[in-house]
């Protein structure tokens, strides 16, 4: 079945785009499994437009994936520019184009029926976007995807996706009956037609590409012998937080978080949990912290605009030390922001967000797998520490997805009862540690142990006072089990050498691109390492001892910081990214950032080029942004 | 015999029932003449009158003068933030059905910074009492106009008299999907009071209970002078609130159909005089928890543990 050119690859990267609604989402999905199912290792990236039916052939209406698929089943991040792009139409393609994601020398597929389409503005703009791409050394291969579709149904809109897909199975010589029983999964809820129908497109797509592809790739998989599974991070999260053994997750919708609740309300109940959908953010996090306060574990998910109303909250949780967990699933901000595109801006205001003193533990997950485990850690820590735990997760991880060993359930910790027994007459509300400032609690059923837990600052008893001395004491005592559990930390593992001329800091997502560019550089001889903070409160210990092996460090961030060689920038006025202003206040070390809002993962590429500029002293200018100019003009 | 048998009862009630004592805590550190000392005193009997354990009970509350109650309530008690009792209510109701829970806020507290969250939690009816002491006044921070202020009325906010028509948070109530119980009553009625807060206990839903109450120190001539002049109308009907006799010489009484929405509807928006009674009441509107818990059962380990991995067939490639 080989085609007359098979070209082996050790990976390679798709991206599939199309109108809003017309079905690349899905067929790129069924791509994604078709490669799982092969074996082979993958990160996928939505590409979402930010309304549900956008006007139709405009940049802004692109839908669709990407998809790095490799021989090696561990994949880490969404990788450096597309090799194929299969475009339904020349907007689409142009949309990704200027986001600078697709490589000069990339082969596009695209539906040649605007080539002779009625429009002639469609016509027009068909020919210079492809002028364009064959200008950067492009491929075209024009596809009548819209006149083979038509073939077998009336309404192409349905159905092209399909042809699509078949025909991407054939281009990388993946296995038609795979496809057949991916379509069969992925359309199981529609009627009996409905599957015929996409079955019969896809084989008819399929044969098209072993007809008309001169050369096909070919990107075995590795073999392994542990079984993996295939999720998003928002997936990852939510059947997470039922193996954490949760009991309640109340929520509001927002973007890009939600996802999670719908996972959460399609199995909780079968676990005895509960999802509330709350009037409003501020009353998720009360609903919460409510169930928490009686005994329960609850946790509510939300992202940046949330967290902005759930900080009154925050602030009765840490005041009152009732274990919560919020998972904050962060989007571009400030404001709506990018709802959803990833950014890591919400790291300040997840520690400083709630006004006066609120000492949180604040983690982030960096693998789509580590969403899946991270809750766990998080519910400990919230119980035995008394604590707010907030956990940030991106866009990234959210909607993206990856391989992963299929994580062991029978190591599931058992649920035990409440405990209600009665409590002596000499119990304390907070009767601290004055070591650590760990306390036991006292839930509501158990007798003996009336009592009010209030938002006025309070004594050991609970009771509310306003003298400086118990004040004091409390902020104390609520600081203390921040360095308690820093104690239990452990130093972060570096990521290379342990010493050299430049170690990357990075937080979050950026990770598996933080870690293939070192690896890049490595390679190539440079003395380049890396280290992944989980912990952003408290900080690990050991970072200033690190710091101190290499000759620069700077962090690697997707949120906003000033570029030095903008207008009226100075080393005095520069803003950092955040990360990077929290370790240089922690460490008094002269960290420098790269920190920026491309609205997109880092690419592994662009890392790997900030790491040649950082060690290459005589040049700091940034390269130019990857933006293409627009050949249709506004 | 039959006198034997009561002795009996009355010694093992004795025995196993709770002082009113049991219920209280510190001193309240309300101003002198405060309608909230009542309120505590009406609920510490309601609690005493059915028995209730106090390591069963949830008191709930926002930020205000009345939202201190629960410190002065041998109970469980949340003293919380502004405005946000209900959610928290909400929350201990959802984790442990099985807790009482009793929710007190102010007319700021409910009415305005809580808008949103009484509204819904009326539309949810989960199983609790909810009592607003409504002073007409934001008096915690010192005078200043609440959305029940009456109309021309000066606050340190409104100096020039307040601009707007206060709200009627009655009729704003009624008109709630999944209302089940709404009733009005005041301080300067404990009779009336006891009688209403003994009928919110009973009721499986959210029972919804106004309590007029002047404030002493900011708005002494609010409701006419603390009750002396100020039009009610007591809300007559064999299921309702009952009227001692005595409290006709307060305001004529008048039949009401508390079972008929319309009805309900009609007299919520009367405020003048304003009626005192049970309003609107249907025991039949299920609860949140009712309504939610269904599917949600907790499995034993095993089990949880099969479906779990079931759960991750799903996502096996």
């Amino acid at each position: 079945m080989s085609g007359p050119n098979l070209l082996r690859l050790s990976e390679h990267i798709v991206e599939i785009v199309s109108d809003a609604g017309e079905g690349a989402q899905k067929a790129a999905i069924s791509f994604a499994q078709v490669c799982a199912k092969a074996g082979n290792g993958l990160w996928t990236v939505e590409i979402i437009p930010s309304e549900i039916q956008p006007p139709p052939h405009t940049t802004g209406s692109a839908s669709g994936n990407r998809i790095r698929l490799a021989q090696r089943s561990a994949v880490s991040n969404a990788g450096d520019l597309a090799n194929v792009v299969f475009a339904f139409n020349e907007m689409a393609l142009l949309s990704r184009l200027e986001a600078g994601s697709i490589a000069d020398d990339a082969l596009i597929l695209i539906d040649n029926q605007w080539a002779t389409h009625n429009m002639e503005a469609y016509q027009n703009s068909y020919r210079k976007v492809l002028e364009m791409v064959r200008s950067r050394g492009g491929t075209v291969m024009e596809i009548p995807l819209e006149a083979e579709t038509l073939r077998y149904v009336e309404d192409p809109r349905r159905g092209k996706n399909m042809f699509a897909v078949g025909l991407l199975c054939a281009l990388y010589n993946k296995n038609l009956e795979t496809l057949k029983e991916v379509i069969q999964a992925v359309f199981k809820k529609k009627t009996r037609d409905v599957v015929d129908s996409a079955i019969k497109l896809a084989s008819a797509g399929y044969q098209y590409g072993l007809t008309n592809f001169e050369t096909r790739f070919d990107v075995p998989a590795l073999p392994t012998d542990t079984q993996k599974v295939a999720m998003n991070g928002n997936t990852a999260l939510a059947i997470g937080a039922v193996a954490a053994g949760f009991d309640l997750c109340s929520m509001y919708p927002i973007t890009p978080a939600t996802s999670a609740s719908h996972v959460l309300s399609e199995i909780f109940e079968d676990f005895g949990g509960f999802v509330h959908q709350a009037e409003d953010e501020i009353a998720a996090i009360g609903v919460a912290l409510g169930a928490s306060f009686a005994g329960k574990t609850a946790l509510t998910i939300t992202s940046g605009p949330g967290m902005a109303l759930k900080t009154e909250f925050q602030g009765l949780a840490v005041m009152t030390e009732i274990p919560l967990v919020i998972v904050d699933v962060q989007r571009g901000g400030p404001s709506t922001g990018l709802p959803t595109k990833i950014e890591q801006g919400d790291l300040l205001h997840a520690l400083f967000g709630a006004p006066g003193d609120a000492p949180k533990v604040i983690m982030a997950a960096s693998t789509i797998e580590e969403c899946y485990y991270i809750l766990s850690t998080a519910r400990k820590i919230a119980e035995e520490f008394r604590m707010l735990v907030i956990v940030l997760s991106d866009a990234n991880l959210a909607t993206g997805q990856q391989l992963f060993d299929r994580p062991g359930v029978s190591k599931t910790p058992h649920q035990q009862p409440l405990d209600l027994s009665p409590v002596g007459e000499d119990a304390l509300y907070y009767n601290w540690d004055s070591v650590t400032g760990l306390s036991q609690r006292i839930i509501p059923g158990q007798p003996g142990g009336m009592g009010v837990i209030t938002s006025l600052n309070h004594d050991r008893d609970g009771k509310a006072c306003y003298d400086s001395e118990r004040n004091q004491r409390a902020h104390k005592m609520r600081s203390r089990k921040l360095a308690a559990l820093q104690k239990s930390l452990h130093a972060p593992e570096l990521h290379g050498a342990e010493e050299g001329d430049l170690l990357l800091v990075g937080w979050g997502s950026t990770r598996g691109a933080i870690e293939e560019a070192v690896d890049k550089a490595r390679d190539e001889g440079l003395a380049v390492s890396s280290v992944c903070i989980q912990f952003l409160s408290p900080l690990p210990p050991g970072l200033k001892e690190i710091f101190s092996r290499f000759r620069k460090v700077i962090t690697v961030e997707l949120n906003y910081s000033d570029d030095l060689d903008d207008p009226l920038i100075t080393p005095e006025n520069r803003r950092y990214g955040q990360l990077a202003m929290i370790l240089r206040a922690s460490t008094l070390h002269d960290i420098d950032c790269y920190a920026e809002v491309p609205g997109r993962p880092f690419m592994p590429v662009e890392i790997y080029g900030e790491i040649q500029r950082q060690l290459n002293t005589g040049s700091t200018a940034k390269q130019p942004t990857t933006a293409t100019a627009n050949p249709i003009g506004n | 015999m039959s006198n034997i048998i009561e002795d009996c009862l009355e010694e093992t009630c004795a025995i196993s029932a709770h002082p009113i004592s049991d219920y209280e805590s510190e001193l309240p550190r309300w101003c002198k003449g405060c309608g909230d000392f009542g309120v505590l005193t009406s609920l510490q009997r309601v609690l005493g009158k059915n028995n209730v354990d106090p390591e069963n009970v949830v008191a709930v509350s926002g930020i205000g003068c009345s939202s201190r109650l629960p410190h002065y309530l041998n109970t469980y008690g949340f003293h919380g933030i502004h405005g946000r009792a209900l959610p928290i209510a909400t929350g201990v109701r959802i984790a442990r059905p099985e807790l009482k829970v009793i929710v007190t806020m102010g007319d700021g507290d409910c009415f305005s910074i809580g808008g949103n969250h009484w509204l819904h939690a009326i539309r949810y009816n989960i199983n609790a009492v909810v009592l607003v002491l409504d002073n007409e006044v934001y008096a915690l921070t010192k005078m200043q106009v609440s959305p029940t202020t009456p109309g021309g009325w000066q606050t340190n906010t409104t100096p020039r008299g307040n601009e707007l028509r206060p709200m009627n948070p009655v009729s704003a109530v009624v008109g709630m999907t999944n209302v089940s119980f709404v009733a009005q009553t005041a301080t300067w009625l404990p009779a009336h009071l006891d009688e209403t807060m003994e009928k919110a206990w009973e009721h499986k839903g959210l029972s919804f209970v106004r309590i007029l109450q002047r404030c002493p120190v900011f708005m002494p001539t609010a409701f006419g002078d603390g009750g002396a002049n100020f039009p009610i109308v007591f809300l007559e009907n064999e299921n309702g609130i009952p009227i001692n006799p005595v409290l006709l010489k307060r305001g004529p009484s008048q039949p009401h159909d508390h079972g008929n929405i319309n009805e309900a509807q009609r007299v919520a928006a009367t405020v003048d005089p304003a009626p005192m009674g049970l309003i609107y009441h249907n025991p039949d509107i299920p609860t949140y928890e009712e309504a939610r818990f269904g599917r949600r059962s907790r499995p034993d380990h095993e089990t949880f543990v099969r479906r779990l991995d079931e759960v991750m067939d799903r996502y096996a490639v």
